[in-house]
């Protein structure tokens, strides 16, 4: 029977080590809405999605109050934009109206964002999925919740040039239309190479073409449950630093379960996946930073840190994959700066640079995450960055 | 069986497991399983009990608990076994 050690241990974890289950979002495909009339698909898309996840939300709740674990977000992925509207959007407005209906809808039921705005153009582009990139600028300066996604390139196909060289121009256009919100817009974009199709995270997520009508995927995190256990160990070998890490994403990992298959039962939708990732918070104690840090760098950024970070996504994968036998999505350890204390720290401290962060998102689960550059960058700068982090992922066959 | 873990947590204080007790006998709330420590003056109970014929909801048992709670200075959490079997049973 469960002992009292065992019983503080996990509340522990929650109370003082900011663990919680990050996100449950679920996957809507909206190919059986496509219409070739733009009002009717509208209806269609806003329809389905408010009958699917209407009860998302005080499930989520639910569950989080039973088990006595946070769910922070709950969210909704859909079929890639691009795909749904070619039928129906001739024009940039056209586009822009079906984000007006996720952002709507998703006010609606009351999650946090949506995302799948996006387009598929790893290998070429159809002319509405050129449309959709070019409606992005528009679409996300005037939603809230929308996310919007592109993928560029794969370790199949390669890497789409063309549309590299455009999403340089439309990174910094989107920038410029939210430019009295911080450019927050650009927080809401993500550029990949190898997307996986069942990714809870935002603002990557999407409901790929490949998967079931609706899916449960869970995102669980805990960046500071691995530190405080880290600290326990501080000085053993690293065969226990490693063990330390392993037992610690096992345990994450089965909570995610448990609410992935307990969300799944309760809202009839079958469960996908539990994505594993250390997702930092700006809270403190909730950073990937001070776990490099506790395994023994000065600061993140500093020599060691690749090799530190490979040993952490590593470890966190193995872990969550004993854990449960649905692991999917990204699952590693993220690097998003600006969402990191600790990393803010190192960028201020003049330890982490770009290049420094280029050679990390070799071995982690993700690409270059929430970097401010400054506002006079030319689209081409922003291109060849793209270019090169795309090259990473292509190459070593891995998501960024 | 449904089981319920109700933990407690705060300074020490006369009657705590007495009032807990008499509310989840007058819910017909079975207890199968108590510990308790004392660390460093704080109270640290645990409480495993059996939900099968209980007159309320969780949600309505937990919220009562918890008003309970604050009335003599603790923290009553309840939560699903099933959160601890996940984590710490291979």
């Amino acid at each position: 029977m469960i002992n009292l050690l065992e019983v503080r241990e996990t509340n522990e974890m929650v109370e003082k080590e900011n663990l919680d289950v990050r996100t449950i979002t679920l996957g809507i495909s909206l190919i059986d809405c496509i219409d070739s009339d733009l009002k009717k698909l509208n209806e269609n898309i806003y329809n389905k999605i408010y009958n699917a996840a209407k009860d998302l939300v005080k499930t989520g709740e639910e569950i989080s109050r039973e088990i006595g674990i946070p769910i922070v977000n709950k969210r909704i992925s859909v079929t890639p934009i691009a795909m749904i509207g070619s039928a129906a959007c001739k024009t940039i407005e056209d586009f822009a109206s079906i984000a007006d209906t996720l952002d709507k809808v998703a006010h609606e039921v009351g999650v946090n964002f949506i995302g799948g705005y996006s387009a598929l153009v790893s290998k070429g582009m159809t002319p509405a999925e050129e449309l959709l990139i070019r409606s992005i600028p528009l679409a996300l300066s005037r939603t809230e919740r929308v996310c919007s996604s592109v993928n560029l390139g794969s370790t199949k196909t390669g890497i789409n040039m063309d549309a590299v060289k455009l999403m340089g121009e439309i990174i910094k256009e989107t920038a410029e239309y939210t430019k009295e919100d911080d450019s927050l817009g650009c927080a809401k974009l993500v550029v990949f190479c190898n997307a996986p199709d069942d990714n809870p995270f935002m603002a990557g997520a999407f409901h790929g073409v490949t998967e079931a009508d609706m899916i449960i995927n869970v995102g669980v995190s805990g960046p500071g449950v691995v530190k405080t256990a880290l600290e326990k160990v501080r000085g053993e070998s690293f065969e226990v630093l490693c063990e330390t890490i392993k037992k610690t994403a096992f345990k994450v990992t089965r909570v995610g379960q448990l609410v992935a298959k307990e969300a799944s039962a309760r809202l009839n939708v079958p469960f996908g996946i539990v994505d594993l990732s250390l997702a930092p918070t700006p809270a403190i104690g909730d950073s990937v930073a001070d776990i490099l840090c506790e395994i023994g760098l000065e600061y993140a950024g500093a020599p060691g840190t690749s090799a530190g970070l490979a040993l952490l996504n590593d470890q966190v994968r193995r872990g969550g994959v004993m854990a449960s036998s649905y692991v999917g999505g990204l699952s590693g350890a993220f690097i998003p700066v600006s969402e990191d204390q600790g990393m803010i720290d190192a960028v201020k401290a003049g330890a982490l640079t770009l290049e420094k962060l280029e050679a990390m998102t070799c071995v982690c689960s993700v690409g270059l995450d929430m970097i401010a550059i400054p506002g006079d960058t030319k689209a081409t700068t922003i291109s060849g960055i793209i270019a090169d982090e795309l090259a990473i992922g292509m190459i070593n066959q891995k998501t960024v | 069986m449904n089981k319920t873990i109700i933990t407690v947590v705060g300074k020490d204080t006369v009657g705590i497991i007495a009032k807990v007790c008499t509310y989840l006998a007058e819910n017909g709330i079975n207890i199968l399983d108590i510990s308790q420590t004392i660390v460093q003056d704080y109270f640290n109970m645990m409480m495993i009990v059996d939900t099968n014929k209980a007159a309320k909801s969780f949600g309505d048992m937990a919220d009562d608990l918890e008003k309970i709670g604050k009335g003599i200075g603790v923290v009553i959490k309840c939560q699903k076994e099933e959160i601890f079997d996940m984590m710490h049973r291979i």
